[in-house]
């Protein structure tokens, strides 16, 4: 981790010319951003456009079928599985469902990804303590099952989770989606914070303008698997791109329109 | 693939389409097997440092523990009828005095390995078909490959070994309890001493006669680890999804034992005759 911090380089994501299809279905074509260390990309576009499938292929869950992906400077396509993990140690990934472990509580699922490091049982478990505090999960949550919380505080507990192993690198898969307003501010504000007090890099796929307005540095909008836009939220909302300037403008618009 | 193999359903009648449904289903076999293949192999490669040990006892308790009362009351069911169905054949040839080597023979070497093997198929493979689709489909097996635990050694590695460990072990319980209801059973009709019966059972037997049925279920336990993770871990498809993988894991590892149980009944014979 120190080591990762000392290099200023050693956190960036750089994808280019990457695309991948589903059988006759182009979903990304061409992609080409560069995420630098510590700072925040929000991956913004229509349902269906691929951004999910951007963050599978950026931690390796799927093989894009041409292009190139560098994390932390390091070619990830073609990896094997087993050098993969060398890389993921360095990524931390929310899932838009979540996906905590069912069998397992929540203290257990934040522990997992743990469970091959050199930390005690004690540093350990101090270690989850820390971080679902550090999410505003209250103890008295600790020992329940991920069914028996609430949707917001499964994606706080799937957030500790991905922070469990102090990632230099987070991926968000939609992490406001289906909250409440309060809720996705709370997830927004931690976001925010995590960047400030970690300086870790992210790439936030959302639906949530406002929220990638506060937490972003940069907003990546994607539209039939192209990268039709890029820039700061400003600059987008200003910007010659008709379909940037509308979907930053209005969503609905957008959606109504087309 | 998934459709034609893991639902076992025929494919669709289209007029002049006999020919191509035919190739694509037995594509789709050798894809299978195929994919099954890789699947062992990185297995195998999974079978490294760290081991999950907490893990693999936990899965040779839902293995092993919780099939036992079913295994258990299995093999005292087939005692039973065995000795009912055969007392009274052997009456007539008047071969009474063999009814408890019939019994000891041929539950240790067939009834009781077959039998386990059908129960674990079916209650094991179901299960591991079920929870595995279950996590394949919420995501929670792609949590874990990004949290750097490798799902092969944590999910199917622990699984496959819990199986090939519990299955012999599970066949001695199914194998002791039908002896001994073959002999509650004999004795209701004729009374005689379980000692005699023993004494009777196993008079005469050798090494081949028992160890190696015992030790076949050892692939027994490998079929039904494998198949069923395999299914698990490859179902897509939702809900619907996890109930076919859940069916064929179940038709799929019953199947296979059978057929393994002819190929090693093989061997067993042209090693020890």
């Amino acid at each position: 981790m120190s080591q990762t911090r000392s290099n200023p380089n050693a956190a960036s994501v750089e994808i280019r010319d990457l695309r991948k299809s589903f059988g006759d279905q182009k979903v990304l074509n061409g992609i080409t951003f560069i995420v630098s260390h510590g700072r925040t990309v929000a991956v913004l576009g229509r349902s269906g456009t691929g951004k999910s499938v951007l963050l599978k292929l950026l931690v390796g869950l799927q093989a894009p079928d041409s292009g190139s992906i560098r994390v932390a400077g390091e070619e990830i396509t073609g990896l094997d599985p087993y050098a993969l993990n060398r890389i993921r140690k360095q990524m931390g990934f929310l899932f838009q469902q979540a996906a905590l472990y069912d069998s397992l509580t929540v203290a257990q699922n934040v522990a997992f990804p743990l469970r091959n490091t050199t930390l005690s049982e004690n540093d350990r478990q101090e270690k989850v303590r820390e971080l679902l505090s550090s999410v505003g999960l209250k103890e008295e949550h600790f020992a329940k099952m991920p069914a028996e919380i609430s949707g917001g505080m499964q994606k706080r507990v799937g957030l500790a989770r991905a922070l469990a192993l102090d990632p230099a690198i987070l991926l968000l898969d939609e992490p406001t989606a289906g909250l409440d307003p309060i809720s996705a501010a709370e997830i927004g504000n931690l976001i925010t914070e995590l960047k400030r007090r970690r300086g870790i890099t992210a790439v936030v796929v959302t639906h949530d303008i406002q929220g990638a307005k506060t937490f972003s540095d940069t907003l990546v909008l994607l539209n039939d698997g192209h990268l039709v836009a890029q820039g700061t939220f400003d600059d987008l909302r200003k910007s010659k791109n008709e379909f940037a300037a509308r979907f930053l403008g209005n969503g609905d618009h957008v959606s109504n329109g087309r | 693939m998934t459709g034609s193999i893991s639902t076992l359903a025929p494919p669709a009648a289209r007029p002049g389409g006999g020919k191509n449904d035919l190739k694509i289903v037995v594509v789709s076999v050798f894809e299978w097997f195929g994919e099954l293949g890789i699947f062992c192999a990185r297995l195998f490669r999974a079978f490294t440092s760290p081991y999950e040990v907490s893990e693999l006892i936990h899965q040779c308790d839902e293995t092993g523990s919780k099939s036992l009362p079913l295994v258990a009351l299995a093999g005292a069911a087939t005692g039973v009828v065995l000795s009912l169905q055969t007392r009274d054949s052997l009456i007539h040839f008047g071969a009474k005095s063999m009814l408890p080597a019939i019994i000891a023979y041929s539950v240790i070497k067939e009834s009781g390995p077959v039998i386990t093997g059908l129960i674990v198929s079916g209650r094991v493979g179901a299960g591991i078909g079920a929870e595995l689709g279950s996590m394949r489909v919420t995501e929670q097996i792609d949590a874990m490959e990004v949290s750097a635990v490798d799902p092969f050694r944590f999910l199917v590695a622990t699984r496959v070994l819990a199986c090939v460990l519990m299955m012999p072990l599970l066949t001695l319980c199914a194998d002791a309890c039908a002896i001994v209801s073959g002999w509650i059973a004999d004795t209701l009709a004729e009374p005689i001493s379980l000692r005699h019966f023993l004494d009777n059972g196993f008079k005469g037997a050798r090494f081949s006669d028992f160890i190696p049925p015992t030790l076949k279920t050892l692939g027994f336990g490998f079929i039904i680890g494998i198949v069923a993770c395999f299914q698990g871990m490859r179902t897509s498809g939702g809900t619907e999804g996890v109930g076919r993988a859940a069916t064929s894991s179940v038709v799929l590892s019953s199947l296979f034992v059978i057929l393994a149980d002819v190929i090693f009944v093989r061997l067993i014979l042209m090693i020890y005759s």
